[in-house]
């Protein structure tokens, strides 16, 4: 079994996962004090007979639990997400406009604190003891200790007020009608702040996590071999070292996507960026229950195609897996 | 014991961070002493800069006095911390350790079961517990705790798996004493120090948590919370940049300092527990 093997039985179990959070959304509604009708209406006065009769039927509210169970995964898997009473449109069409703004966020700022995270690890590695390694090993330090949304703050407060660099919020400007080139320069720019806040916790794990592979690698017995054969060392470094530092690395930045997803929440509402993370808090305030379960099985969707990117990124990294799967 | 301490004291970060977490706890133990009043009540004139003689650390848009919602804020950033860690390390050594010492299909299905809980976003699910059972100071433990378990049952997992072949637990297998007994009396006690490690990282990442969720309105809204103080200032940071600065230092100095004794415990305890599995 080759690689399409591998990534199809990662496919699969990324299936299941889906599965399972269907199943437990489906319990969560029913957590709620009251009825889950009353819990899916919200309690933003939507709860009128007439509606609350609706979803009742609708749910199937009356039969037995694992005839409901059959009802709510048929939705899920139509990706009928339900009805947000509160925008008064579908929770899939709330969610699909807000998504691609997310996927923009997230997958920049993943690469960016991946590629980062591993070239400062390794010149840290490379130069173990140095001045820089000292440096990056202190910023890494206060990066993981750093409140996530305090660190937005402050860069809005720094960047946004004080010196005037950059936008605090929004996703473009408004009223400019920039097309083309221009639009997508007014969206960079505004993407600044929120990605590199949003990487930045990662790229400090990233980093230490690559020093100290890079030091355990550099250590092994085929690159002093390298080097006694009178490779180039920059050779060495590329080619033996990060070849197989990198892969820990890897692993742990597809572990990490949950946490880069959820992190948006905070970053969204910060900056006023208009995806799904913003939609959460939104709908958290607001009680919104159905809209709240929508997003959190869709970033949990999200995870799960960001674990299998990361697995695809592994194949391509590691040598050994084609022997292996 | 002393042997334990000069190993810990060895590392100057961690000796810097102990000192500063004993002086979280003073600060949260003596703030009802030192600000008897309600950290909700509105003490002087609003907007007030810091290093005013009354207020030390100014003063929010309502007048309320921030140096007064640090010490009390304190309180339930340490109690929510140590609550937490309490929790996930009993329900990981729960999980982790069935998973390790019954393996096969047992094993199979619990870590299936965490890695569930370790693909969906974390903090979107605490979101989703807290909103479900209406923010309170319990609800925001017991999300956090859904949320921390699952590294501490793989920690443990890997630690009772390695530990169960080991000739003295055989031994105790073959004079007849119970799974349970041989759990807790001869394998619990030999994974205990990356255990311990790994709560205190984790007392660290609950007081980032629940900043972040205090942070977006979710906390406990009878209490005061460093989170909520820095959410308050959110709309005022551009004239008010203390009410966002001073409870954003309190909470990263925390957890630097708790980061800080977890790497002096590694160094102490010497588990073979690598610096990176944290979170």
């Amino acid at each position: 079994m080759g690689r399409a093997g591998y990534i199809l039985r990662r496919l699969l179990k990324g299936v299941i996962v889906v599965l399972a959070i269907i199943v437990l959304n489906f319990f969560l509604i029913r957590a709620a004090p009251g009825d889950p009708a009353m819990a899916l209406a919200g309690e933003a006065g939507a709860a009128d007979a007439e509606y609350l009769a609706k979803l009742r039927q609708d749910f199937g509210l009356d039969r037995r639990l694992h005839e409901q169970l059959a009802i709510y995964m048929w939705g899920f898997v139509t990706l009928d997400l339900g009805y947000s009473y509160k925008h008064g449109q579908p929770v899939i069409k709330l969610i699909a406009e807000r998504l691609p703004s997310t996927i923009l966020l997230t997958i920049t700022a993943y690469v960016l604190s991946l590629v980062l995270g591993v070239v400062f690890g390794t010149v840290a590695a490379l130069r173990v003891n140095s001045w820089v390694d000292t440096t990056f090993t202190v910023l890494a330090l206060v990066f993981y200790a750093v409140p996530l949304f305090w660190l937005a703050l402050m860069s809005i407060l720094l960047f946004s007020v004080v010196l005037d660099w950059l936008p605090a919020v929004g996703y473009a400007t408004v009223g400019a009608g920039h097309t083309g080139f221009a639009h997508v320069l007014d969206v960079a720019h505004h993407m600044i702040l929120p990605t590199v806040a949003l990487s930045l916790f990662y790229l400090a794990v990233y980093a230490r996590l690559a020093r100290a592979s890079v030091l355990e690698v550099s250590r092994q017995e085929f690159v002093t071999t390298a080097r006694a054969k009178g490779v180039d060392e920059g050779r060495i470094v590329r080619a033996h070292i990060l070849r197989n530092a990198i892969l820990p690395v890897i692993s742990m930045a597809g572990f990490q996507a949950g946490h880069l997803v959820g992190g948006t929440v905070i970053v969204e509402t910060i900056f006023a960026w208009p995806g799904i993370g913003r939609l959460a808090f939104e709908a958290a305030l607001g009680r919104d229950y159905t809209l709240l379960l929508g997003v959190f099985f869709l970033t949990s969707a999200l995870v799960v195609v960001f674990n299998l990117l990361t697995d695809l990124i592994y194949t391509v990294v590691d040598p050994r897996i084609e022997v292996a799967a | 014991m002393t042997e334990f301490w000069r190993r810990y004291r060895r590392n100057r970060g961690a000796v810097l961070g102990l000192v500063v977490m004993i002086a979280v706890v003073v600060l949260a133990a003596s703030a009802p002493l030192v600000f008897p009043a309600s950290p909700w009540k509105l003490a002087g004139r609003p907007f007030l800069q810091p290093l005013d003689p009354v207020f030390m650390l100014g003063t929010d848009m309502l007048g309320r006095d921030i140096a007064a919602g640090i010490a009390h804020g304190a309180r339930v950033s340490l109690l929510v911390g140590l609550a937490t860690a309490l929790a996930s390390t009993l329900i990981g050594i729960l999980i982790g350790g069935t998973a390790g010492y019954a393996g096969g299909r047992v094993d199979d299905a619990l870590m299936r079961f965490t890695e569930l809980f370790q693909t969906i976003p974390p903090f979107i699910l605490a979101i989703v517990l807290v909103v479900i059972f209406s923010p309170s100071i319990y609800s925001v433990i017991v999300a956090i705790t859904a949320i921390s378990w699952p590294p501490v049952a793989r920690l443990v997992r890997g630690e009772f798996l390695t530990l169960r072949s080991r000739e003295f637990v055989q031994a105790s297998i073959v004079i007849g004493q119970g799974h349970a007994r041989i759990m807790i009396s001869q394998i619990l006690p030999n994974a205990m120090p990356p255990i311990i490690v790994y709560a205190s990282l984790m007392v660290a990442s609950a007081i980032l948590l629940e900043s972040a969720l205090s942070f977006l309105g979710l906390g406990d809204p009878q209490l005061m919370s460093w989170g909520f103080m820095i959410g308050a200032s959110r709309n005022v940071i551009r004239i008010a940049w203390w009410m966002s600065v001073f409870p954003g230092l309190a909470i990263f100095l925390t957890v630097l300092a708790l980061n800080l004794v977890g790497e002096g415990l590694t160094d102490a305890l010497n588990p073979r527990l690598a610096r990176d599995v944290r979170r």
